[in-house]
């Protein structure tokens, strides 16, 4: 049965997640991702653009076999054409084309952060919360102001998911560094002291990750410098927060991104809202990290406001801007 | 919302909550350490409590730092006693320059806790659209900022929220990020979170004001000093990952 309100197939592909997800303007009809990991080191962006169009296909397939639909009853498609890895950015873009112009869909473009914070506005519930997005490829504590994600803080150098899996991998920990920091993290005995660089709003993690790989390196003990490596990048990013929130006076905080998942940032930053009488809340574990869902679900926003773009304008942008994006859908447009 | 004094921002009236409440009469009970009276609460802000006081017939400000419960004890007592030496050095030196700047009357580190005089104004940020001149405003803050950076001071957190409107005079207060420093990169930071802080919460004045404010700070540093800043400020917002171009943005008419 078709509902009234448009339904759109999202394609994520902007790093190491090829993503196929089917939504409306209210809920996720599918959300089929796989993920490319890298056997040493970290995502080279030609190795995980082979691994989207080796996957893509199925992908979509199942992604529709979920939804119970045919991609003739989908309204729209809806692709993430960035920030992210040029080649990366183009299997998805590629296959957004295709679908487009073979089935005579209109063409939705998405911002990638955008979708991360629509993603967990939806899972969250909240209306227009302070949102720190959190991940590999981003760290950014951004709200709404008069129509679009103003930034209002964000890393001056690397992200802190990089800083953390750059650590991991480098220490032996591996991949996924985040949740493996964590856990030794939890052995540890004594706290060493880090650099420490909140300029404002905006930080700075090189500096700390520089000093936590000498540490190892000198025979400090693995678990008290992943405790202070943890402790230190958290609450340099909870504190910014903090700043955010009261510049703002905004009344909810959730977290989202593939960081979302650490348990410890959620109790750091839900005693941090309390603190200011904020409700905290982190997106759902399922839409953490990159997935087709989110894509869908911002492209079915967009959508629904008129947002469409022509295949001959459909180029990537591997370096667009949360605050680059109108965002019409939006209910509040305050200043 | 109501905007206060001193850059914080305080729900009215609405305390609530255990660590809020904690922080407070925290507050109160090093105010009468100190032989304070209490006037007001200014405000619980991101860092810390600020308290309108009476001590030795000034009108006083007291900062108290308050403990985070979200991070290590041992971590949060370095960064507070740290960042209360500091900002107490700041404000002598800023006042040193002539910057006008809120007035340092004691300090003492063991209990995170510094005592300036008062400053009766609004933030800037909550008056620039009904101020007659905001360029003449912003030109003179512009220069102040080119001053201090000229003798190596960084505020560290120079947004819109941190100037105080008294009358048509503006003065910069919470110099509680700033620190000694000649490195461009946290000239270029400071001039970036003005910029920043307008682009949040006033895109429409942006081109306007943000001209006043580098003339402003062209003539505290001269032509030179002031481009190394600009470049630095682009090389800032083109740095972390994924950061456009903002001709980029004009190229393309606003993405969507």
């Amino acid at each position: 049965m078709r509902e009234a309100e448009p339904v759109v197939l999202g394609i994520e592909s902007t790093a190491h997640t090829f993503g196929v997800g089917i939504a409306t303007t209210r809920r996720i009809l599918a959300n089929v991702n796989s993920i490319y990991e890298p056997k040493v080191g970290g995502i080279h962006p030609r190795e995980a653009a082979e691994h989207h169009s080796r996957v893509a296909g199925e992908t979509l397939a199942r992604a529709l076999r979920v939804a119970g639909l045919n991609i003739q009853d989908v309204d729209a498609i809806a692709v993430a054409l960035g920030p992210g890895m040029g080649p990366c950015l183009r299997v998805g873009a590629t296959l957004a084309r295709y679908l487009a112009v073979k089935y005579s869909k209109p063409l939705v473009p998405v911002n990638h952060a955008v979708a991360h914070v629509e993603i967990a506005k939806l899972t969250t519930g909240f209306r227009d919360p302070l949102v720190v997005y959190i991940a590999g490829g981003n760290t950014i504590i951004t709200t709404l102001v008069e129509g679009r994600y103003r930034v209002f803080g964000e890393t001056l150098d690397m992200p802190l998911g990089n800083c953390i899996d750059t650590f991991a991998r480098e220490v032996g920990l591996g991949y996924p560094g985040t949740p493996r920091v964590e856990e030794k993290a939890r052995k540890a005995e004594s706290y060493i002291e880090l650099p420490y660089v909140v300029k404002g709003q905006d930080l700075q993690f090189s500096g700390l990750l520089t000093k936590a790989l000498r540490l190892v390196k000198e025979g400090a003990k693995l678990e008290d410098v992943c405790y202070s490596l943890i402790e230190t990048a958290y609450s340099m990013l909870v504190e910014v927060a903090e700043r955010a929130l009261v510049h703002t006076g905004k009344r909810e905080v959730t977290l989202t991104g593939g960081v979302a998942r650490s348990k410890l940032l959620c109790r750091k930053l839900e005693a941090m809202a309390k603190l200011h009488d904020a409700v905290f809340k982190p997106v759902d574990p399922e839409y953490a990290g990159d997935n087709g869902a989110m894509i869908a679900y911002t492209g079915a926003l967009a959508y629904a406001s008129g947002v469409t773009i022509s295949v001959e304008e459909s180029a990537i942008r591997p370096m667009w801007r949360l605050d680059q994006v109108e965002i019409p859908w939006s209910p509040h447009r305050s200043s | 919302m109501m905007a206060l004094a001193h850059g914080i921002t305080w729900r009215g009236g609405n305390v609530k909550g255990g660590a809020r409440m904690a922080a407070l009469s925290a507050a109160s009970r090093l105010l009468e350490e100190l032989g304070a009276e209490w006037v007001s609460l200014l405000g619980v802000g991101a860092e810390a409590v600020v308290v309108r006081c009476r001590w030795r017939g000034f009108d006083a400000v007291a900062k108290y730092r308050v403990p985070k419960p979200y991070r290590d004890e041992r971590l949060d007592s370095v960064l507070r006693r740290r960042r209360t030496v500091l900002e107490a050095k700041l404000l002598i030196e800023a006042k040193k320059l002539g910057v006008p700047a809120p007035t340092l009357l004691y300090v003492e580190p063991e209990l995170h806790v510094l005592l300036m005089d008062f400053i009766p104004g609004v933030r800037l940020r909550e008056v620039i659209t009904r101020l007659d001149r905001p360029e003449e405003i912003f030109r003179e803050l512009g220069f102040y900022t080119g001053l201090m950076h000229e003798r190596g001071i960084v505020h560290g957190d120079l947004t819109t929220s941190n100037v105080m409107m008294v009358g048509g005079k503006a003065y910069i207060i919470d110099f509680g990020l700033g620190a000694f420093s000649n490195e461009l990169e946290e000239q270029g930071v400071d001039v970036h979170l003005m910029l920043r802080s307008l682009e949040s919460t006033h895109p429409s004045l942006v081109p306007s004001l943000y001209a006043a404010f580098m003339e402003g700070y062209e003539e505290a540093r001269g032509e030179e000093a002031k481009r190394a800043v600009e470049d630095k400020v682009v090389e800032i917002r083109r740095r972390g990952r994924y950061v456009a171009e903002r001709r980029l943005r004009a190229k393309r008419g606003a993405s969507t």
